[in-house]
């Protein structure tokens, strides 16, 4: 039988078993961590006793993240004859009513829907939105619709198709392909894909090895996880088309330890693609074999550096090594390596599939392809968005994202985490491809994107960054280990108001040295933050420095919280009780007071207080009482 | 730390039968010392130097990836652990407030743990559940938006909690001192 018999076969029967599984009614609940962390398990449970208790007879599945985690937990219910509509935020009581009200009667719950998932007359569907309308999937587009415990899904969307055309053409046909799209490797870099495998190819030695770059450890980026959780097939194959190019027979997923999830559905993954004959000895028939091990990172930030990563998985501390070689001649175990992120190994199967030329009409000239961004913050529609290349950061945040909450005023976006930049609102028209935000300063990253809004201090939020790089840098260059640390001092004090003016100077200085002066990327990019916020934000600086003031009210040393007589009632004394240290009286007029020494800033009082009334704020600078000296960090309280 | 009497028997039996399934080349080193953790909470000293026997390694080289990694803790772990979400979302949606309430509460300083055992205080890079930050991990549960006034709360489900248990307990033994 030919490598494509045994492939369609595989492919008739998946096809067939959810064929008919189509024919009942499909609940569909995306339980991917942020799904779990909205409570989608006890939806799930719901679903499952009360579709019991009516003894119903339909599916209800576990599916990944569709990226709309404002609105978790998510439902997707398929009944034949209404069209398939999503749901959210689903609760206990909304959950009953669809049982009840559209499984078992026939009532669709429009009030609860969110859109549609295919055209129809009844209800708009996802594309009908500016969101929709922007968004481009490709990675993402099974995501949170297939079981990713259940291989036949995937195979019954043309899973394993690219692999099966694959291992029919030469394994440098694939590398010139993959050259051909100008596939750009989405761990932040953006160094060329095809290069990158032709090196590997060439390269003298044997074993070779693939390592899919799974540990993603930007604080605010959380497109790998969701990847993972939602659609693991799709890296799999991935990573045995990139294992076939090379001629690899080794490959390892390295992922975080902190992802249990994504470890287990992987593992699962793994041993379904092995048992249909997809993974491990001659795949499909052919002489080509390949295998692959999980390996669990611990929480190393600089593992996500390939030299340091390499050392990781051969059991040693995880410190870079200098480049060249390269891994792609010299990586793990001093053998050829092509490692690759989570994203890049996944437009693999769909560029061999559809071809160099479709994936390089998506996108920009030199960016070919779409971006996926964990979009978070201050912005209305929170999740994990998937754009063309060449979006614009405006359309990103307001028409993908729906502007920002709460209808406050737009500062900033952070993009690329510890490594990338803060954009401000001139930038806002800044396409986003590879170049174009390096030559802003910041850099693609590997996705995160946080928008900041007015009650952002920037200041503070290099210092938050900095402080994350200086706790992550291994220690190796003298420059990164101890100029963050300088850096960190320096912002530590101006956050605290004990700044001075010649500080800006030595901050721009120390920045440039850092990054001249380390081996690895963590340190090359680490200033960032601050070079791009000491760029477009210097008057916070200058706030914070020259007026002892944080313009957003977020410096804690440098604020006050105070209650307005004018606006507190007499009636009401809600934040007392919420006061952690009973900084709070009643005055003899009733009205309520915050005692200036005894307050240690924790906002529990501003979020206490009513909204009808709105009488806590906080001013900056801080108020110093005059009678008694506060002692700095606030009284100890008995 | 002191060790608990019988817990170096429990220690050193627990990491022999890990070792055996692992085999003893170098890049078993940190899966070996996971596995260690995961069963017994933390990484005890008399474990690492057993690792490092086993691998025919210098203890340094155990002790200096255990100490790499943020994953692996030398002190045993409160019997309910609080992980403080501080990546980007959670920082700017309060996750530095929440870390503060909990330390005040707690009376502990990140990194520690209550001197009676039951909490350890802890910060973690991301969770990755950044559209619903602030959030904090209790034990094994992902805690969303948490606020001051939350912290108090889930303190005070486990005080609860416990002072439940005692009663049981208290009333176990009274009915028992009866029966006797």
């Amino acid at each position: 039988m030919s490598i494509a018999d045994k492939y369609n076969a595989i492919r008739i029967a998946a096809v067939e078993k959810i064929d008919k599984m189509k024919e009942k009614p499909h609940v569909l609940v995306g339980t991917a961590t942020c799904g779990r962390a909205a409570g989608a398990l006890t939806i799930l449970d719901v679903f499952r006793e009360e579709a019991d208790k009516h003894q119903l007879d339909i599916i209800i599945d576990e599916v990944g993240c569709m990226g709309h985690c404002y609105a978790e937990p998510l439902v997707v219910i398929a009944k034949p004859g209404f069209p398939t509509l999503c749901y959210g935020p689903v609760d206990e009581g909304i959950a009953k009513r669809l049982v009840v009200d559209f499984l078992v009667n026939d009532d669709p719950c429009y009030d609860f829907a969110i859109a549609a998932l295919e055209p129809n007359d009844e209800f708009p569907t996802f594309e009908d939105f500016p969101r929709g309308v922007i968004e481009k999937k490709i990675i993402l587009a099974d995501c949170g619709f297939i079981d990713p415990n259940d291989i036949d899904h995937y195979l019954a969307r043309d899973g394993y198709a690219a692999l099966a055309k694959v291992l029919e053409m030469e394994p440098y046909a694939v590398i010139e392909e993959v050259k051909s799209a100008k596939l750009r490797g989405r761990g932040g870099a953006g160094f060329p894909t095809g290069v990158k495998w032709e090196r590997c190819f060439k390269a003298e030695g044997s074993p070779k090895y693939v390592i899919c770059n799974a540990d993603e450890g930007d604080p605010g980026a959380f497109m790998d996880r969701a990847i993972l959780e939602s659609n693991p097939h799709q890296l799999i194959e991935g990573m045995i088309i990139a294992a076939y190019a090379i001629q690899a027979s080794t490959g390892y997923i390295y992922v975080r330890a902190e992802y249990p999830l994504a470890v287990a559905r992987l593992r699962n993954a793994i041993s379904q693609a092995r048992e249909k004959g997809l993974l491990g000895d001659n795949i499909l028939g052919s002489d080509f074999s390949f295998d692959v091990i999980i390996f669990q990172g611990s929480g190393a930030f600089v593992c996500g550096e390939e030299t340091a990563l390499i050392e990781s998985i051969e059991g040693k501390p995880g410190v870079p090594n200098h480049r060249p070689p390269y891994p792609a001649t010299c990586g793990l175990y001093g053998k050829p390596t092509v490692i690759n992120n989570v994203k890049t190994l996944s437009y693999v199967p769909h560029i061999l599939r559809k071809g160099a030329d479709w994936f390089r009409s998506i996108g920009t000239e030199n960016s070919p392809g779409t971006a996926v961004f964990a979009l978070a913050g201050k912005v209305v529609g929170t999740g994990l968005v998937e754009v063309p290349m060449g979006t614009t950061i405006r359309e990103l945040v307001y028409d993908v994202g729906s502007g920002i909450k709460d209808d406050k005023m737009f500062k900033a976006v952070q993009i690329g985490g510890p490594s990338g930049g803060c954009l401000p609102e001139s930038s806002l028209d800044l396409p986003i491809d590879f170049d174009s935000l390096q030559e802003a300063g910041a850099m693609m990253g590997s996705g995160g994107l946080v928008v900041l809004d007015e009650d952002d201090c920037m200041v503070e939020i290099a210092r938050f960054f900095l402080d994350f790089t200086q706790k992550e840098s291994c220690g190796k260059c003298t420059f990164c280990r101890l100029g963050t640390k300088q850096m960190l001092d320096i912002l530590t004090d101006i956050t605290q108001g004990k700044g001075s003016l010649e500080d800006l100077n030595i901050l721009q200085d120390l920045a440039e040295d850092v990054k001249m002066g380390s081996l690895c990327s963590l340190g090359k990019t680490a200033p960032n933050p601050v070079l791009t916020t000491l760029k477009y934000f210097r008057d916070e600086y200058e706030a914070h420095i020259n007026e002892g003031r944080c313009p957003a009210l977020m410096c804690k040393d440098l604020i006050t919280y105070i209650i307005i007589p004018e606006k507190c009632s007499k009636l009401c004394d809600v934040c007392i009780g919420s006061c952690p240290t009973e900084a709070i009286y009643t005055r003899p007029d009733m009205l309520k007071a915050i005692y200036l020494d005894k307050c240690v800033k924790c906002n529990n009082c501003m979020v206490a207080c009513p909204p009808q009334y709105k009488a806590v704020i906080k001013v900056s600078p801080p108020i110093v009482e005059e009678k008694e000296e506060t002692v700095e960090g606030g009284k100890e309280d008995e | 730390m002191e060790l608990l009497p019988g817990e170096l028997e429990q220690i050193k039996a627990e990491t022999a039968e890990i070792l055996q399934q692992h085999g003893t080349e170098r890049q078993e080193l940190i899966p070996i010392i996971q596995e260690i953790q995961e069963r017994l909470g933390y990484l005890p000293k008399p474990a690492m130097e057993q690792v490092a026997r086993a691998l025919d390694i210098p203890e340094v080289d155990v002790y200096s990836v255990a100490t790499f990694y943020n994953q692996f803790r030398l002190n045993p772990p409160g019997k309910h652990q609080i992980k403080v979400c501080m990546g980007t979302a959670c920082h700017m949606m309060g996750g530095h407030i929440v870390m503060d309430s909990f330390e005040r509460r707690l009376e502990i300083k990140e990194g520690e743990t209550t001197p009676d055992r039951e909490f350890s205080l802890e910060r973690v890079a991301c969770v990755g559940c950044c559209a619903l930050a602030p959030v904090v991990l209790v034990d094994e549960k992902v805690e969303a938006k948490v606020s001051p006034i939350r912290v108090d709360g889930i303190l005070l489900t486990f005080e609860i909690e416990k002072s439940e248990q005692e009663k049981v307990e208290e009333k176990e033994q009274q009915e028992g001192g009866v029966e006797e």
